[in-house]
Parts: structure tokens; C-alpha cells; sequence
């Protein structure tokens, strides 16, 4: 690990503007991905601003009826909370399918939107990785990519982001709440957080430099039958080779959206015109553009099996 | 607070020596064309920040009901705080990297893993060991039910799957849901599947498991029986 200053922020608009000014600025907040990756130095902070203080660990009902979630909320907490359980069960379920007990007594919110892919080739040092280095290429295309992308990649970069919890929110159409560095504050669709890859993998975000996300706020309750069904190598603890959320309704319509397929929680919202004709039709919509490896072109049959069981569970 | 000897000290100079060199002579970036920084505003590398010295900084906290103040490099995680600052080498250092669980300890009532968090973060912090939840004369219900039913091989994983355990049916008792737990709405058992799930994040390569389940369910009939005798279980 390379050697960093550290300080504890004191509000969200200091910690903000110091991440801007400060070169080599990186906010801590859970840390689980961030130590993870400085212990490889994948990522190398020069100055590491501590969130934890800052008070935005509350989960709270807004006027129109949703919640709003603090960016520090522990994934344990977000998945324990009666009214998620209640209203919200597809954020529940995707938040206990992912890590362990342990990373989601520790992980936040805001963190595991951000978190980095798992691309085996970011993780390796050795290895050409356009998103860890810009330019230097891409080795996990022609390489092992069976964890990789199907939809939404591109010729520098066909990663994932591994997260199950961010599936959830983008199928409930949540909206990240930001405080950028001078002070302003702005709200930004779930759907437009994640950028694709394109030509600059390493840019992942929508977020300016030093904008701090301050809370992920959830719409009034939609009801419907709420699932997440995730596919992966072991039983537990492991990330998604596909995972499905779904909101199904009494009436046969609905919302799908995909993990572990995509550079983002991925949902195509002309899909779900098709609920009612079923898996073989929705997935078709949603994967369309899919482009995938020999590796990984089983995942494209496997998110339509999935969806299938998804929606046989949610007719009961 | 502990008398650290000239051995330990010469020991981290030796270490931190050796990181920092490691730091100096690493490999170069590419020097492939990369896109200018200016266009893409989030970009995760702003730019080549030079590579500083370590940083010292104080962190008092409590460790098994002793108040500690320490004196570290800020890229100290928790874990080796506890094993090479204050000795209690209890805690292991499996993968270092959150994927074993041999480094779980309980911090203000949870357990995480201490390898993936900085010391410096837990200024005020409360944290409990192996070392803290019993004593080669008292020992915790779960170290003595992992005693008596072998819950253990070459016992590496034993201090972490211990504080995990402990942690987890404290879990069930406060409802928080796991991914097997069929009602969302209803409050979670200790079943042989849910004590399996929520132990996924402690790993043990001698294979254990069944062993460590029979502890943990035996704890958790006591703290049943307990519970409506009316007792505070341990």
C-alpha cells in the first residue's frame, strides 16, 4: 500500500471540496473495495477523506411517500430495515445475496454503487487493463471472460459491475443524491450514474471530481411481486454470473433488471412492454445488442432461464 | 497501555522500510496514449501524484475492554494493529484480503473483517477478539462448544469462524434477515441453512464445517433455554 495522509471530514460540502482540491483525494466510507484495491495498488490515494462522521446513516420516509437512504447506511442495515423488507423486498433480497456478513456490516450504500468491477484483469497489475490504465488494452477480450460482460461493452472494456444491491435500486427507479465541491447539490437517476465504457473504461461514473454522493432516495412503494433471483458458481458469497430483479404486478406487467451481464445495472424499459409474453420475449429485448464472448455466451440463455423462473415464482 | 520492547520496533522500521522502497521502484505507468484527464472529469487517476512518505497518526480505541492508544502509519489496517502493535495474535491473517474471514473480530458490536478496514478509523472504537470473548479458564459457550465438538482441524480459521459465530446468532436474535430466510416479514431462526449462510464468509480449508454447525447450534438451544428461563445468555 502506498503511504497516505488521512483526515475525517467534517461536512459533506468540506468533504467535497477538499476531494476536489486535494491531488490524489479519495473519500473512505466502508472502505472493503478501496483497501482491497490500495492493498494491490490498483488504487493509490495520495489522501484519504473519512465520510464515516458525517452523519448520513439515517434512513427516512420523504413527503411523497419513499425513503430516503443515507449514503453511509450499512448494507446490513438497508436489507434489515422493516420498511425496505416490507415495500422495498427486492433491495433486501438483493442486499443479503451479496457478500458475507462480515463486507455488509461494513459497506455502505454509497459504496457499493461505486465499487470497482472484478474483472480478473483490473485486478492483476500485470495485465493490460484499459479501465486500471487507460491505453494499455484489453486482456480479458480473446482472454478468460466467462465472468464477463454480454451487453453494454465495448472494444476497450467488456467488464462488469458486480454489484446485486445497484440492480435492485435501477429496478425501483431510485435517484442518487449528490453534494458537489461547490456546494451545490443535484439528484441523479440511478439509470444515469453508470456510464458504458466506450473508449474511457476508467471513467465509471456520472460524478464530477469530489462530488460525494449524500443519500440514494427510493420512489413511494410500487407493490408487485418483488424478487431478486442471482446465478453463481457457489451457493454464497459469491459475485453473479446473471442475476434478475423483478417488480411483477397482479396484471402480468412489470420491470426486469440484469446483473453480472453488464458495465451497469442493466434495464431496457421497452423490454417490460413484453411481461406478459413472457421470459423468451423480455430477455430478447433487454440482451438485443448483446455481443458476447465464447466465454460468456451461455449468460445470455441463462438470464432468460433465469427470468423464467422469476416470473413461474412470481404467478406463485 | 503495552511496553512495546526495541524488537518490535525495529521490526515495523524494518517493515515499513521495506514497503516504502517496494513503493519507489515500481513499475512505471504504460506509456501508451491516454486520454486527457480534463475531458473526463471522474476519472479515477487525476494524474500522477507523487509517492510520500508514511504517514504516522494516534488512534485510541478499546480492545477487549482495555483502552489502547497507539502510534501508526495510517496504512495500518485494524487487523495488524491488533496482531503486531498489541500482540494479540489471536486474530489471523488469512487472505488479507476479505475473501477467508480468519481475521473476523466484533467492532462495536459486529463483526467484521480486520483486514479490510484501517486502525485509524476506529478512533473510539470498542473491538473484541478471540482473546476477549473468554479465557483459557473461562471459556466463551462458543469456544467450549467448539471444544466439545471438535469444531476445528488445524484451527487457523478457529479465532475468526469463533467471533463470526457468536456474531451471527446475535444476528438471528435481532432479526436481520439472510439470503435463505424464506418470510422477509418473519423473524429468522437458527437453522441448520441459516447458520450455513451467514457463515459463508468465514472459510476452512480442513473442512470443519459440520463440526462448527453442531457448536453453534448447541449455543443457540442454550441461549433459547436461557432466554425463557429467564437468564441473560453469555
Amino acid at each position: 500500500m502506498r503511504p497516505f495522509t488521512y483526515e475525517r471530514a467534517t461536512s459533506p460540502a468540506d468533504a467535497s471540496a477538499k476531494a476536489a482540491s486535494i491531488p490524489g483525494a479519495r473519500f473512505i466510507a466502508g472502505g472493503t473495495n478501496l483497501l482491497d484495491l490500495m492493498k494491490l495498488q490498483i488504487e493509490t490515494p495520495a489522501h484519504l477523506i473519512d465520510v464515516n462522521g458525517l452523519g448520513l446513516d439515517k434512513i427516512e420516509e420523504t413527503p411523497d411517500g419513499g425513503l430516503r437512504v443515507g449514503a453511509l447506511v450499512r448494507n446490513t442495515d438497508l436489507a434489515a430495515d422493516m420498511r425496505v423488507r416490507r415495500h422495498y423486498a427486492v433491495l433486501s433480497r438483493a442486499l443479503v445475496a451479496g457478500a458475507s456478513g462480515q463486507l455488509r456490516n461494513v459497506a455502505t450504500t454509497a459504496g457499493n454503487l461505486l465499487q470497482r468491477t472484478r474483472c480478473p484483469y483490473f485486478y492483476d497489475p500485470n495485465q493490460p487493463c484499459n479501465k486500471r490504465q487507460p491505453g494499455s488494452g484489453c486482456s480479458a477480450i480473446g482472454g478468460v471472460s466467462r465472468q464477463l460482460g454480454v451487453v453494454g461493452t465495448s472494444e476497450a472494456c467488456i467488464a462488469t459491475h458486480p454489484s446485486d444491491m445497484a440492480v435492485a435500486m435501477r429496478v425501483l427507479d431510485a435517484t442518487v443524491e449528490t453534494v458537489r465541491p461547490g456546494g451545490a447539490t443535484r439528484a441523479i437517476p440511478i439509470a444515469e450514474l453508470h456510464r458504458l465504457p466506450g473508449d474511457t473504461p476508467h471513467v465509471e461514473t456520472s460524478l464530477e471530481r469530489g462530488e460525494l454522493i449524500t443519500a440514494v432516495t427510493l420512489p413511494k412503494p410500487v407493490g408487485g411481486a418483488q424478487l431478486y433471483h442471482k446465478v453463481r458458481d457457489r451457493a454464497s458469497y459469491a459475485f453473479a454470473l446473471v442475476s434478475v430483479a423483478a417488480i411483477v404486478q397482479p396484471d402480468g406487467t412489470g420491470r426486469v433488471a440484469l446483473g453480472g451481464v453488464a458495465p451497469k445495472p442493466w434495464r431496457v424499459e421497452a423490454a417490460e412492454a413484453h411481461m406478459k409474453q413472457g421470459a423468451k420475449a423480455v430477455t430478447a429485448g433487454l440482451l438485443a445488442d448483446a455481443r458476447p464472448t465464447d466465454d460468456n455466451r451461455f449468460k445470455v440463455r441463462l438470464a432468460e432461464r433465469t427470468l423464467a423462473a422469476v416470473l413461474a415464482e412470481a404467478r406463485g | 497501555m503495552r511496553n512495546h520492547g526495541n524488537a518490535d520496533v525495529s521490526r515495523r522500521g524494518l517493515l515499513l522500510g521495506a514497503a516504502a522502497s517496494a513503493a519507489l521502484t515500481a513499475t512505471p505507468r504504460h506509456g501508451q496514449a491516454m486520454p486527457a484527464d480534463a475531458d473526463v472529469p471522474s476519472a479515477p487517476h487525476p494524474g500522477p501524484v507523487p509517492i510520500m512518505n508514511p504517514v504516522m497518526n494516534r488512534v485510541s480505541l478499546t480492545v477487549n475492554g482495555a483502552a489502547q492508544t497507539l502510534e501508526m502509519d495510517t496504512r495500518t489496517t485494524l487487523l495488524d494493529a491488533l496482531r503486531e502493535h498489541l500482540r494479540l495474535t489471536g486474530t489471523k491473517k488469512g487472505c488479507d484480503h476479505g475473501q477467508c474471514g480468519a481475521c473476523t473480530v466484533i467492532v462495536d458490536g459486529r463483526r467484521i473483517n480486520s483486514c479490510l478496514t484501517l486502525a485509524v478509523m476506529h478512533e473510539g472504537g470498542s473491538v473484541t477478539t478471540v482473546e476477549g470473548l473468554g479465557t483459557p479458564a473461562k471459556l466463551h459457550p462458543m469456544q467450549a462448544a467448539f471444544v466439545k465438538h471438535d469444531g476445528y482441524q488445524c484451527g487457523y480459521c478457529t479465532p475468526g469462524q469463533i467471533c463470526s459465530a457468536v456474531a451471527v446468532l446475535d444476528e438471528i436474535k435481532a432479526g436481520i434477515p439472510s439470503h435463505v430466510t424464506a418470510s422477509l416479514t418473519d423473524a429468522p431462526q437458527a437453522t441448520n441453512a441459516e447458520m450455513r449462510e451467514r457463515m459463508s464468509g468465514n472459510v476452512c480449508r480442513c473442512g470443519a464445517y459440520s463440526n462448527i454447525l453442531e457448536a453453534m447450534t448447541e449455543v443457540a438451544g442454550q441461549k433459547m433455554a436461557d432466554q425463557q428461563n429467564g437468564r441473560d445468555p453469555a
